[in-house]
């Protein structure tokens, strides 16, 4: 397949472009392969032209197109046909609806162009083909290929548990990916359970998604595992490496806590499909808590409802909360906080072990395993800490980003797996910093960006499923990653929270209504005005800055430059 | 005393609002002024004081095998719940507390037992902080256009009115006279704003008693006198901030709104606010809200919305915004009338001078801005806020609605305002707290009737001194939100309007942010301040030094001292805290209950350190603060410490940092 077979028209003259809060501009609009332009000549036509959008087309979530014929009371001409007239006349208007929730209008001057656009732009965003992506074809001049790319390496983490114990190890039975297709090479596994093991219990686990370790406490020793539901079906099957497999991480006498993702209704009616959960009589030393979170369909579904309430203006107040609350939204925030929180309460405050998992294992029950760690590790909460968290939690660990993000809040198109798991998880973390402005490195910029990325992207970083497909696509060897552009020390800056200091605390937040708001920075993030609270941020910076000026560059160094007594120069080495 | 029948109980429990589970065990103390409760517990003996004049409600609920429960609902939204042991007790601590809560004269009030021990000279200097007309001078008045009358100077027009009002020069007294006698309460239009740069004027009055087809010339020149005062305008708004529904049925009764053919070149408009009644129906539907037990997000979400209060908080925004846009933009004046012109025209002119105005968003200004359109103009505090026991029809949450409008705004404009949200609380809680005289009585008349300023002290000062506490520290006089008109958006913008837990759930502490910006930047701030002065006096005596050799003994430890502040601030970020009930069925299952002893509910009742005057500047002893986070978090803190598990972890430490 060609793109040029895609674009219809290329280029036109004099459209005219606007976006909510920002004065409209008129200019030439370009279709590329991979872009939409605008550039406008503000200075006449020999000035070379100001681009005034530059929009990824993979960016595009819906095309809404309307021609209206502006020649409508015209008297049609004697000597040209009735079609020349009309088209003469007419102009269309497209309206782009972005997966960055971003709406854009463009008014063509003409019908045909308007059509032709508007579909080029359909056919363009709607290539399925991660190869064709734009990733692909991105080449920035001051990045490497391979820079970002290996920053978190599992044997990293692993060394860092095996300073402490060696309770576990890093197995690459799954380095062809046959045992589990979407999990990555290495696993980190209970020591003393085989390979073997491993791929028997793997055949009990949809997906083959065995039990493998998520995190690692520190403070106490305990675990977090992760997998998917066990095959137990309408038979109650039982796998006796399973059994061996989570009797491994507990010593005798102690207890561990399943938390299943699903209702215990819903984890009942899975076993007539084949699934299930662990049934009490094979497992006596696990407990389970069921947390039902929602998922797929439904999750979707709240997420398009509350950008339709967002984006109503005549809505009035004493309509607009229960709209919110119609939507649903925030009591997914609010389920997907408590249920980290009780993980992360099991294993610093019960001191015991804990298994997450919901059916597919790759979308809930991440979720939960990421969000927990946030609370509980304070090196999550860091800049490269947090790119790490992704890295191992999301991505390695098979969230089909290319399924789930493939379509925003604004599409048209049928659903099939969209769900924005991932941005529930962003606006998840987004409350803790509220909570805790001080104990996240990274600022709200950093989350948009990634929520931004995740849905379309110049960056291979959430291409694909999993690493198998990764692998398959080469997508670490021909595209950049997305770290690697974030952690450029120019643009880094930009995602940094000035208020940041080191708090090594599990950090509990309230997940009472009343705490949980909504992400305003994010599903209002092109309706509000934002300046006032630009201004307020960068007054925090100024503060923040102002206090280190004088520490560092007046107190020290301007002292010691000018300083020649000796004993006065000690005072200042502190 | 006399009505104190049990001056303490004890093995009284204080139960957690949170989690019913968690209480603490004391004793409970009845004094004159102040329910004391003092916990047991040997190493806090934590203290929560509760002003009489604080409580709105008490309820003495069906006796248990437990106790008896005693529920205290305060106006400053605390809500604190006892089980006495005995039903007897219980009972004669109800009726003592039915009775000392509603004082019946005013000398009964906190304000007039008081004492800061302050001398003469400093309380009337205090009382002499806010000056009114020096606050119209700085407006620019009198001028061509407008002056100080004395029509009013015994209270013999409007009794309801300060003595000095400020009306157009060409008003005379034969015209004030006449359209006092057509407006309610004869609260004859009078001066409220002014706007130097256009001559734009507020004007403010109660609604004319037109009925049907009544008019009153010297009303109608009044009207046309203030629209004069204003040359560069061809006509006045005139804003009747009721519901139309409301104003029409009010003519049935003699009274009504201005018909526009009989005014000359006005311009009339309803902005409908509901009245006291729809007002305090709403808080107390939202109130009930805040008090459900762990509500899931639809619980709250519906019950806010069926409250109705934040569409009221809109209404009152927007009427302020409306008259705000006239006065800046069009330079047109308004005259803003209500029913009686007490509390829907104070709310709707403060707010509307607050946006005009960048000195009413400085902590003074806003001070005078409280004395000009509430207290001067007459608010009904005594009726309002239910100081005196009266009739409870008369109660509603008027200037709580105000100083949330306020908090509303400083969410949407975070530089604007020069003092933080502490300082709104604040104001809120003695407002009720009758501690000070400034929001007694009624009206002007009464208060120097009652000989308030001999006899009491006022807020303003005291909140003066204690400045430091209230700054915003993103404020900056020379910052171009702090310099000109607030224009909030319009549409959309429900959004924009947001529960304010800070206030309504102000004593759960646990549903609130576990960091303070505020606190943090405004540390940073001083400690920058303090840099920069070390600085200079490191920059003398280093001069000093190479002159003549002195030893630097003494910058040591001025060093020393400052690396020991910056240790503080910066442990206001490694804030302690516990986890919340996120499993309830947790505890079937494990010995160890995360809740079982370790947590605090020191987090979700402060205590109210009321010996000192204000609500809740103990703030500097509770989790926020720096000073006791530090000694909690030493390696030794953890040792003492009720649970097993906590020896490096300071996270329960908060238990003992209150």
């Amino acid at each position: 397949m060609e793109f040029s077979e895609l674009i219809k028209t290329a280029t036109v003259e004099s459209v005219l472009l606007a976006g909510t809060g920002l004065p409209a501009v008129r200019g030439t609009l370009c279709i590329t392969s991979h872009h939409l332009l605008l550039s406008s000549c503000p200075g006449g036509d020999g000035q070379p032209g100001t681009v005034e959008l530059w929009l990824l087309i993979r960016n595009v979530d819906a095309v809404e197109k309307r021609v209206q014929n502006l020649g409508w009371y015209q008297p049609p001409r004697t000597n040209g046909s009735p079609r020349d007239t009309r088209l003469a006349g007419s102009s269309g208007t497209i309206t782009l609806r972005c997966k960055d929730l971003k709406v854009l209008q463009l008014e063509i001057p003409g019908m045909e162009e308007c059509l032709n656009i508007a579909s080029s732009i359909e056919a363009l965003s709607s290539v399925d083909s991660v190869m064709m992506m734009y990733p692909f074809f991105y080449r920035p001049q001051d990045l490497r290929l391979e820079e970002g790319w290996h920053l978190f390496p599992l044997e990293q983490y692993f060394q860092k548990i095996a300073a402490q114990t060696n309770q576990w190890r890093l197995s690459d039975l799954n380095r062809d990916f046959t045992t589990c297709p979407t999990y990555p090479a290495g696993v980190i596994v209970p020591a003393a359970v085989s390979d073997d093991t491993l791929r028997r219990a793997a055949r009990f686990r949809q997906g083959g998604r065995f039990p493998v370790l998520s995190y690692y406490h520190p403070r106490n020793g305990t675990v977090m595992l992760r997998s998917s539901q066990p095959l137990t079906g309408p038979n109650r099957k039982r796998c006796p490496e399973d059994e061996v497999l989570l009797g491994t991480v507990l010593d005798e006498g102690e207890r561990g806590f399943i938390i299943d993702t699903r209702s215990a209704q819903a984890a009942k009616q899975a076993r007539m499909t084949g699934g299930g959960t662990e049934p009490k009589s094979s497992y006596p030393q696990w407990k389970r808590l069921h947390r039902p979170l929602e998922r797929g369909r439904p999750l979707q579904e709240s997420f398009i409802k509350l950008v339709e309430a967002c984006n109503d203006a005549s809505l009035s107040m004493d309509r607009w909360l229960s709209r919110l609350e119609s939507c649903r939204w925030l009591s997914h925030v609010k389920a997907a906080l408590s249920t980290a929180c009780l993980a992360a309460q099991c294993l610093d405050r019960e001191e015991a072990s804990v298994l997450v998992h919901g059916a597919e294992g790759t979308d809930t029950t991440l979720l939960v395993t990421a969000l927990a760690q946030v609370i509980l590790d304070p090196g999550c909460r860091t800049m490269v800490g947090f790119q790490g968290l992704l890295e191992r939690e999301w991505i390695e660990a098979g969230h089909p980003f290319h399924l789930r993000c493939a379509r925003s809040a604004y599409s048209h198109a049928r659903l099939k797996q969209e769900a924005p798991l991932f941005l529930l998880f962003l606006d998840c973390v987004w409350q803790l910093s509220r909570q805790f402005p001080f104990s996240l490195e990274f600022g709200e910029s950093l989350l948009l960006a990634l929520f931004d990325n995740a849905y379309a992207s110049d960056y291979g970083t959430f291409l694909c499923n999993n690493e198998k497909e990764r692998c398959l696509c080469k997508v670490k060897e021909n595209t950049h990653s997305l770290w690697a552009w974030l952690n450029q020390p120019e643009e880094k800056k930009k995602y940094l929270n000035p208020l940041y200091s080191h708090n090594p605390l599990v950090i509990w937040p309230s997940v009472e209504p009343q705490s949980i708001q909504l992400w305003q920075g994010l599903f209002f993030r092109w309706i509000r005005p934002s300046q006032y609270l630009e201004e307020a941020r960068a007054e925090m910076q100024r503060l923040v800055e102002a206090k280190e000026a004088p520490a560092k560059e007046s107190a020290g160094s301007r002292l010691s430059r000018s300083l020649s007594d000796p004993a006065a120069r000690t005072e200042n080495e502190r | 005393m006399e009505h104190i029948r049990m001056p303490k109980v004890e093995n009284v429990r204080l139960l957690d609002r949170v989690s019913s589970r968690k209480a603490a065990l004391g004793t409970l103390y009845l004094t004159a002024t102040h329910v004391i409760f003092v916990e047991n517990a040997s190493e806090t003996r934590k203290e929560t004081w509760v002003l009489h004049s604080q409580i709105s409600s008490i309820e003495k609920q069906a006796t248990t095998a437990t106790g008896c429960p005693l529920l205290i609902r305060c106006k400053n939204f605390q809500v604190i719940q006892l089980i006495i042991p005995q039903e007897r007790d219980c009972h004669d601590v109800y009726i003592s507390l039915i009775r000392l809560a509603r004082p019946v004269k005013y000398e009964e009030l906190y304000c007039f037992s008081f004492n800061p021990k302050l001398d003469k000279e400093e309380r009337e200097q205090g009382w002499k902080f806010v000056d009114l007309n020096e606050e119209y001078n700085r407006m620019g008045i009198p001028n061509d256009y407008w002056q100080i009358s004395d029509v009013n100077r015994d209270y013999g027009v409007c009794d309801s009115y300060p003595t000095e009002v400020y009306v157009p020069k060409s008003a005379t007294a034969h015209i004030i006279v006449g359209s006092s006698k057509f407006r309610s309460r004869r609260r004859f239009p009078a001066l409220s704003y002014y706007c130097k740069d256009n001559n734009a004027s507020i004007c403010r009055s109660s609604q004319p008693l037109s009925g049907f087809s009544a008019r009153c010339l010297e009303d109608e020149q009044m009207l046309q006198a203030i629209r004069k005062a204003n040359p560069g305008s061809d006509f006045l708004y005139v804003v009747d901030t009721r519901p139309k529904l409301n104003a029409m049925a009010n003519r049935a009764a003699g009274k009504g709104y201005e018909n526009e053919d009989n005014y000359s070149n006005i311009k009339f408009q309803f902005i409908g606010i509901e009245n006291i009644h729809v007002m305090r129906n709403s808080l107390q539907k939202m109130l009930e809200v805040c008090e459900l037990k762990s509500p899931s997000m639809s619980d709250f979400l519906w019950g806010l919305e069926n409250s109705g209060w934040l569409k009221h908080i809109k209404a009152i925004m927007d009427a302020g915004i409306f008259i705000a846009k006239a006065v800046a933009e069009e330079g047109v004046s308004v005259l803003v009338h209500c029913s009686d012109g007490w509390d829907r025209t104070a709310q709707v002119c403060s707010v509307a001078s607050l946006l005009l105005d960048p000195y009413y968003r400085t902590m003074k200004g806003f001070m005078v801005l409280i004395e000009k359109d509430w207290i001067s103009f007459g608010h009904k505090f005594n009726h309002r806020y239910g100081n005196l026991d009266g009739d409870p029809k008369e109660i509603s949450p008027v200037i709580d609605q105000f100083i949330e409008c306020v908090w509303q705004l400083m969410e949407q404009f975070p530089c604007a305002f020069e003092f933080n949200e502490r300082f709104l609380i604040h104001i809120q809680h003695h407002i009720y707290s009758c501690q000070f005289g400034n929001f007694l009585c009624n009206s002007q008349k009464e208060r120097r009737e009652l000989k308030i300023q001999e006899r009491t002290y006022s807020l303003w000062a005291h909140l003066w001194k204690n400045r430091a506490d209230y700054l915003n520290p993103l404020y900056r006089s020379n910052h171009s939100q702090t310099q000109r008109t607030l224009y909030p958006q319009m549409t959309p913008c429900n959004f924009l309007y947001k529960f304010w837990s800070g206030m309504y759930n102000r004593f759960e502490k646990g549903l609130h942010p576990r960091q303070s910006v505020t606190d943090y930047l405004m540390a940073v701030k001083e400690e920058t301040q303090q840099l920069e002065e070390e600085l200079e006096v490191l920059g003398e005596r280093l001069a000093n030094l190479q002159k003549m050799q002195l030893n630097g003994n003494k910058i040591q430890s001025k060093q020393q001292d400052r690396g020991k502040q910056l240790g503080l601030s910066a442990s206001t970020n490694s804030l302690a805290n516990t986890p919340q009930e996120y499993g309830s069925d947790l505890k079937s299952f494990p010995s160890r209950s995360p809740s079982q002893g370790d947590e605090d509910s020191a987090l979700i009742l402060t205590q109210d350190n009321l010996k000192s005057s204000d609500p809740d500047l103990s703030a500097n002893s509770d989790q926020e603060s720096g000073v006791e986070d530090l000694s909690c978090r030493s390696p030794s803190g953890g040792g003492c410490l009720p649970s097993e598990d906590s020896g490096k972890d300071s996270d329960e430490a908060v238990c003992l940092a209150v």
